[in-house]
C-alpha cells in the first residue's frame, strides 16, 4: 500500500518512559514560561491532537481515510453549544458527557453504513454523511444559529466556576489549560493501549491484508466498526473541548475542509506512527496560527506545504525522523 | 402551469452546469482512477477568468464580441489543466489513494489564493450579458432569456462530449485506457499523452461551468469548495467515471433541488447528501457504474 516502514513502532513501556516523561514534565511547565495566548495556542494543539490520534486509529491503523471527521468533531462542538442554549448546563463534566454520547450515537450510525466499504467509496460515504450534518447546522437558524454559529461560555471544571475578577483568557490559559492537558494524556494512554492491544493487532491485521485476517478469524466489518465508534468519540471529545477554549462554533466545522485539515494534520506528522498525529497536530495548529498571522495567502502556504509534503516527505515528520535515525544507528553500528 | 414551466427551467439550468462539472470530474476518475479535489476549483477559475473579461478587461467592447468571448474561462481552464496534470498529478498515478486526494487537496488550497491574489476578494461579475439578453414571458412569468442559453449550451456539450466519446477514434483510445491502461499501453496507445488530453478536456468543462454562470451570478471565493460537493453528490448517484451516470445524476440533482428550494428549504441540501448516500449504499457503483 505504501513504502512506509511499518517496523517503527513502540512497544515496550521501559523503552518509551525514559522520552516521554520528560516531555509530560515539560508539557505540565509550560504555562509557567509561555504567556497566556502562547499557553492556548498550545492548548488548541494538545486538543486536535486529540482528534488526529482518533482519526488516525481508522487511516493509520486500520487503512481506513476518512474525509468525513468534521462530522464527530461538530457533534461534540455543537452538543455542548446545544445543551446550554437548551438546559443551562455550565459544568463541562456534564458538556464532556453529553458530547461522548451525542458522538457515540452519531458515528455509531455513520459507522454502521461506512464500514461496508472501504478505499475512495469509504472516504466519498464519509465526505457525504458529513455534510448531511453541515447542511442541517447551516439551514436550521433557529435552532443552531445558521453561520452565526452558537456561543458557549466558560463552564466550570470540576465543579470550580471562574471567578468573576478573574481574566477569562488568564482562566483559559491555565485552569483550563492543566484540564486539556488531563484529557490528552488520558487519551493517548487509552489510545496507546488500544493500538497495541490484540483488537488493535487485528485493526493492523486487516489494513495489511484483509482477506489473511479474514481467514485467520477476525470478524473484519465488527472490528471496523469498534474503531470506527473510538475514532468518533475520540474526535467528539476533541470538539467539546475546542468550543470551549473558542467560544463559538460556526458550521465551518462541519464543513468538508475541515476534515481535510485534520487528513493534513495526520499526514503532516506521519500517519503510520503513533506520536505522528500528535506531533502533527500541534505543528499544524502553529503552522496555520502563524501562516494566518502573516500573510493573507496562508492557504496558499498551507497548500503548497501540503503538496511538498507528499511528494517529498509521505512518512510526515516523525516517520521521516525515524527513518533518519535508523540509518544513523544502521551507519554507528557498523 | 406557467409556474411549472419556471420550475422546470430552473431545474435544467441548475442540470446543465452541474453536469459541466460532474462530467468532467468524472471523465478526469474513468480515465485516470483519480479523484480531483481540486476539480471546484477550475470551475471556480473558469468563472473568474470569463467574468473578468467580459466584466472588467474588455467591458466596453460590444455584445457581439463578449458573448464570443464568454469561452475564455473554459480555455484558460483547459490551459491550467493541460499544466497541472503533468507536473503535479502524474507522480501520483502508483501511489495510494490517500496521497492523490492529499495532493489535489492541497491543489484546491493553492488554487483559491490563487484566485484571491488575481482578483481579490470581492465577487466579480459580468451581468452585461445577461441583461443584454432580457427576458421571456412564459404565460404570465417573465423568465431570463440567457439562462435558456445556459440550458442549451448545457446540452450542446452533452451531446458533443457523447460524440466525442463514443463516435471520434480518440474517444476509442480513451475508453480503451480507461478500461485497461496497461494493455492499450501495450497496443501502443500514449497513455501519458491520453491522460493529459482526458485531464484537460475534464478541466476545459468544468471551467465552461464556470464561464456561463457569472452572467447570471458571481464568481466569488469559496464557490470552489460549494460546487465541488455538488458534483460529488451527482458523480456519486450516476456513478463515478460514466457520462451517462453524471448526465442522470445532474438532471436528479437539478430536480430535487428546485422542488426543495421551493417545497422544503431547510434540508434540502440534506436531501442530496442523503441520496447520495442511499446510492451508495444500494449500488456502490452508481446508477450508470459498473461493478468492479
Amino acid at each position: 500500500m505504501s513504502t512506509v516502514p511499518l517496523t517503527w513502532q513502540v512497544r515496550s513501556p521501559a523503552k518509551i518512559l525514559p522520552w516521554t516523561v520528560p516531555l509530560i514534565l515539560i508539557l505540565f511547565i509550560l504555562p509557567r514560561a509561555l504567556d497566556p495566548y502562547g499557553t492556548i495556542l498550545l492548548t488548541y494543539g494538545l486538543l486536535m491532537a486529540i482528534a488526529s490520534i482518533g482519526f488516525n486509529l481508522l487511516l493509520g491503523y486500520t487503512g481506513l481515510l476518512s474525509f468525513g471527521h468534521s462530522a464527530y468533531f461538530g457533534v461534540g462542538a455543537y452538543a455542548v453549544a446545544l445543551m446550554f442554549k437548551y438546559w443551562h448546563v455550565q459544568s463541562m463534566e456534564l458538556f464532556l458527557l453529553g458530547a461522548i454520547i451525542a458522538s457515540v450515537v452519531v458515528s455509531a450510525l455513520f459507522g454502521f453504513i461506512c464500514v461496508r466499504y472501504t478505499r475512495i467509496f469509504f472516504g466519498i460515504l464519509t465526505l457525504a454523511l458529513s455534510q448531511v450534518l453541515w447542511s442541517l447546522a447551516f439551514k436550521f437558524y433557529e435552532i443552531t444559529g445558521g453561520t452565526d454559529g452558537l456561543r458557549v461560555p466558560t463552564p466550570t471544571l470540576l465543579g470550580i466556576a471562574i471567578d468573576p475578577n478573574e481574566d477569562k483568557i488568564l482562566f483559559l490559559a491555565r485552569n483550563y489549560y492543566y484540564y486539556v492537558l488531563g484529557f490528552f494524556l488520558a487519551c493517548v494512554l487509552v489510545m496507546w493501549v488500544i493500538v497495541n492491544s490484540p483488537f488493535g493487532k487485528a485493526l493492523q491485521a486487516i489494513r495489511d491484508n484483509e482477506i489473511r485476517a479474514e481467514f485467520i478469524g477476525v470478524h473484519i466489518r465488527k472490528y471496523r466498526f469498534v474503531a470506527f465508534l473510538v475514532s468518533g468519540v475520540f474526535t467528539g471529545i476533541a470538539g467539546a473541548l475546542w468550543v470551549v477554549l473558542n467560544g463559538l462554533t460556526t458550521p465551518d466545522i462541519l464543513y468538508w475542509p475541515f476534515s481535510g485539515e485534520i487528513v493534513f494534520m495526520s499526514v503532516l506528522g506521519g500517519f503510520r506512527t503513533f506520536t505522528g498525529p500528535i506531533v502533527g497536530a500541534v505543528v499544524f495548529n502553529y503552522l496555520k496560527t502563524y501562516a494566518v498571522g502573516a500573510t493573507v495567502y496562508w492557504q496558499a502556504l498551507m497548500g503548497a506545504i501540503l503538496v511538498f509534503l507528499v511528494l517529498a516527505l509521505p512518512a510526515g515528520i516523525v516517520g521521516t525522523l525515524a527513518q533518519v535515525i535508523a540509518r544513523l544507528r544502521h551507519r554507528f553500528a557498523r | 402551469m406557467d409556474i411549472f414551466f419556471i420550475h422546470v427551467f430552473n431545474a435544467l439550468l441548475y442540470a446543465s452546469v452541474l453536469f459541466l462539472i460532474a462530467g468532467g470530474l468524472s471523465l478526469i476518475y474513468g480515465v485516470m482512477r483519480i479523484v480531483n479535489l481540486a476539480h471546484g476549483s477550475l470551475y471556480a477559475f473558469g468563472a473568474y477568468v470569463t467574468a473578468w473579461v467580459v466584466g472588467q478587461w474588455l467591458a466596453g467592447a460590444p455584445v457581439p464580441v463578449l458573448f464570443l468571448l464568454l469561452p475564455a474561462g473554459a480555455v484558460a481552464a483547459a490551459l491550467l489543466g493541460a499544466v497541472l496534470e503533468p507536473t503535479l498529478l502524474r507522480p501520483f498515478y502508483r501511489r495510494a489513494e490517500e496521497y492523490q486526494l492529499l495532493v489535489t487537496f492541497g491543489l484546491l488550497m493553492l488554487l483559491e489564493d490563487l484566485m484571491r491574489f488575481f482578483w481579490g476578494p470581492y465577487p466579480l461579475t459580468a451581468t452585461s450579458l445577461f441583461e443584454t439578453m432580457g427576458s421571456l414571458t412564459v404565460g404570465g412569468s417573465v423568465y431570463p432569456r440567457y439562462n435558456l442559453l445556459v440550458i442549451v449550451i448545457g446540452v450542446v456539450a452533452a451531446f458533443l462530449l457523447w460524440a466525442f466519446v463514443y463516435k471520434t477514434r480518440f474517444g476509442v483510445v480513451l475508453r480503451a485506457t480507461s478500461q485497461d491502461m496497461r494493455r492499450a499501453s501495450a497496443m501502443g496507445v500514449n497513455v501519458n499523452r491520453v491522460y493529459v488530453q482526458a485531464f484537460t478536456i475534464g478541466c476545459f468543462m468544468a471551467g465552461l461551468g464556470g464561464a456561463i454562470v457569472v452572467p447570471s451570478q458571481s464568481a466569488v471565493l469559496g464557490m470552489a469548495v460549494d460546487a465541488l460537493v455538488l458534483a460529488f453528490v451527482v458523480v456519486v448517484i450516476g456513478g463515478l467515471g460514466s457520462l451517462e451516470g453524471a448526465l442522470f445524476g445532474a438532471l436528479i440533482v437539478g430536480v430535487v433541488r428546485e422542488i426543495g428550494v421551493s417545497m422544503f428549504p431547510e434540508i434540502e441540501l440534506a436531501i442530496l447528501y442523503l441520496i447520495a448516500v442511499f446510492v451508495l449504499l444500494v449500488r456502490p457503483a452508481g446508477l450508470f457504474g459498473k461493478t468492479a
